[in-house]
């Protein structure tokens, strides 16, 4: 099915606007998209009249000229014919917001719309969703604009299941400073569903990382969708809902009951290097870290720190995640202490981690990152930068950034409290370094790397 | 492909729901997997012919329609020495509720594993592979692969179990013989994915490896409903 019309519409129809309830989910969708999107928006709604002003349509049938997108927010007895009424106007394709389908026992109703749209041909992300975030075409939420914090224009897709997780996510990747490039709720899945969206993605050129919210595939689906994210050359993040058994089964053979459902699921994904978050505190990062770098890594950690404890703390997590941390050759040590000032040659460690103490300056990290990062040992950089030293100026995450620029190695910053030291932070971000403000964070991140690849 | 008999020894158990243990084995002995060598016998004398024929020591099984968890009917016999011994468990296991007989075979040893399949309902047909045993609930050292498997696979899922030492030779023991136990595990993917159709769960627990081979020394095989 072609679903660029839904996530790039030129023209829309909000159908089942109130000429009373103004926090009615058409009102929210109609007037967010009318003053802030691009999207020519219609009011419909079956008694017709005046909606602030402009034409209420009584009929998608009535509309003047192409309709990309109908967005629905009805009654679900109502949706059948609206649907049949779109097919038949040649609407591009429709956001079912509204519930009581499946989720409610109504499962006829679903079977129902669904059938009718498989043989037009017709392209419906729902129902009982939020829809589509995908600015600056369309946003088919209805959180009035106000209440969200959007993030930036960015790389990331996220699709989910729930809309409530999707929003929380957003606001979360926002604080991040990390960027979407379009947000999906796909609520009951009844004809879209992760499988298509991956496809979608896989295609689309502003997105690098797709990431999935998904409590559950229907029979067989979550082969298609592991065979097909192998496929595909983006990094794949799902974060599972729904981990634990629920009731106890009677199981009759050892493998059943090893092999549980959840066993199963998150064996499949590494099988097929899809990279399988197991709650939000790994998702944001991986979701960040796979914008920034999509090729995979072996997980041989190179760390810099400004203070001894910090590096033994990012050791020890790096080994509990699977990653390993090198020592270091007696002759590269040396090189290294030889380049470094001299003020902390006597003090500093060079084993790996590389330990600049709290007498480091600037120079010292750009040289010590400069030489690590030229090293075959590590494929990943851990910088543990301590704002407070007293010889560091917020010069430095840009500086350091140039080196990946040049050497081409990952390299992931750990910088704590955003605000007080977000010039720090800037210089990396805006030369797409991840930044991390826990040690834990950081590490998760060179995670990421590792297990964007088939184990 | 499946051969005729064992499509045939499919359709004859469905109405039961799982496969006695030996059609099982000759079912998997025909897809190309090892089995120790096994009598099914109805009555004391024919067990004790067999024992002789193969030589002592001997496992006995108990065979029932009612007994899909031998051990827990305790329906399994090991290291059984002596005619007297054979006379014993046949006598015990007759007792034993749906007793059809006795499966007589050899005696084998080697490192327990435990392969098994399971057609999962979000992704089809799966492979476990782990150390076996009756304790491989309590120890939980399996990993799980979609199948059909690839060499790829096979080898990280050997790589990926905690007792990987063993299966190398740990403490002076040999390690077993990877190149049989890899055209196990290939082999019976191919044979998990024939009968996708058919089976709920397969558990080839214990298998026993060994330097020189690796043979299926128990099969359950549930059928679908």
């Amino acid at each position: 099915m072609k679903l660029g019309d839904l996530f790039k519409p030129k023209t829309m129809a909000v159908i089942g606007i109130s000429l009373t309830n103004e926090k009615h989910p058409a009102n929210v969708i109609y007037n967010k998209n009318n003053l802030r999107l691009e999207a020519k928006v219609f009011p419909v709604n079956d008694r017709g009249g005046i909606y602030q002003g402009d034409k209420v349509y009584a009929s998608i049938l009535d509309v003047p000229g192409k309709v990309d997108l109908a967005v629905v927010a009805t009654r679900a007895e109502a949706v059948l014919k609206i649907m049949t009424d779109c097919i038949r106007s040649g609407v591009g394709g429709a956001v079912v917001i509204s519930g009581g389908f499946a989720e409610t026992g109504n499962k006829g109703l679903q079977d129902q719309i669904v059938t009718i749209a498989k043989e037009a041909d017709f392209p419906f992300i729902g129902p009982n969703c939020l829809g589509i975030y995908s600015p600056p075409y369309v946003d088919t939420f209805f959180i009035p604009s106000e209440r969200i914090v959007r993030p930036e224009k960015g790389k990331v897709a996220l699709v989910s299941q729930s809309g409530g997780i999707l929003v929380d996510h957003m606001v979360k990747l926002a604080g991040e400073g990390v960027g979407l490039s379009m947000a999906v709720s796909i609520g009951n899945k009844a004809l879209i569903g992760e499988i298509d969206l991956l496809d979608y993605f896989t295609n689309n050129p502003e997105t690098k990382v797709i990431a999935f919210y998904i409590e559950g595939f229907a029979k067989r689906e979550g082969r298609e969708f592991v065979l097909k994210a192998a496929q595909c050359p983006k990094p794949v993040v799902v974060l599972k809902a729904g981990k634990t058994p629920s009731g106890v089964r009677a199981v009759s053979s050892h493998t059943a009951s090893m092999a549980g459902d959840y066993e199963v699921f998150s064996s499949v994904l590494a099988q097929y290097g899809v990279v399988e978050a197991k709650d939000e505190f790994e998702f944001i990062p991986f979701c960040e870290a796979l914008s920034c770098y999509q090729n995979p890594i072996k997980g041989t950690i190179g760390i810099i720190t400004g203070s001894g404890g910090h590096g033994a703390l990012a050791v020890d997590a790096c080994l509990s995640h699977g990653l390993s941390v090198p020592t270091l050759s007696e002759k590269d040590q040396i090189e290294i202490r030889e380049k470094i000032s001299q003020r902390i040659q006597a003090i500093a460690s060079f084993t790996n981690p590389i330990d600049l103490t709290g007498s480091a300056m600037d120079e010292d990290f750009v040289t010590a990152t400069n030489l690590l990062s030229r090293k075959k040992e590590v494929d990943c950089i851990l910088i543990l930068l301590l704002p407070y030293v007293p010889g560091i100026t917020s010069d430095l995450g840009a500086r350091l950034s140039q080196i990946y620029r040049q050497t081409g190695k990952p390299m992931i910053a750990y910088v704590p409290h955003i605000e007080k030291y977000l010039m720090f932070i800037e210089g990396f971000q805006l030369n797409q370094i991840p930044v991390a403000h826990s040690i834990e964070e950081a590490v998760h991140m060179a995670e990421a790397l590792r297990r964007h690849q088939p184990c | 492909m499946l051969t005729q008999e064992m499509k045939n020894i499919i359709l004859s158990s469905k109405v039961m729901g799982w496969v006695l243990e030996p059609q099982a084995k000759r079912l998997l002995s025909l897809a190309g997997l090892d089995v120790p060598r096994f009598f099914l016998a109805r009555g004391v004398d024919d067990a004790i012919r067999f024992a002789n024929e193969i030589n002592y020591p001997i496992v006995c099984k108990v065979v029932s329609l009612k007994a899909i968890h031998k051990s827990e009917k305790n329906g399994v016999e090991v290291g059984i020495d002596s005619e007297r011994k054979v006379r014993e468990a046949f006598h015990r296991f007759s007792k034993i509720e749906g007793f059809e007989g006795m499966l007589v075979e050899e005696m084998l040893s080697g490192l327990e594993l435990i392969i098994g399949a399971k057609n999962d309902y979000q992704f089809g047909p799966v492979v476990l592979f782990g150390i076996g045993g009756i304790w491989v609930e309590i120890y939980r050292d399996i990993t799980l692969r979609m199948a059909p498997l690839g060499q790829r696979d096979i080898d990280s899922m050997m790589r990926c179990i905690k007792a990987r030492p063993l299966l190398e030779g740990y403490r002076g023991s040999n390690p077993v013989n990877f190149k049989e136990l890899n055209k196990l595990l290939m082999t019976f993917s191919d044979l998990v994915m024939n009968l996708q159709s058919d089976i709920e769960s397969i558990d080839l627990n214990p298998v026993f490896c060994s330097s020189n081979k690796c043979i299926v020394a128990d099969a359950r095989i549930l059928l679908k409903k």
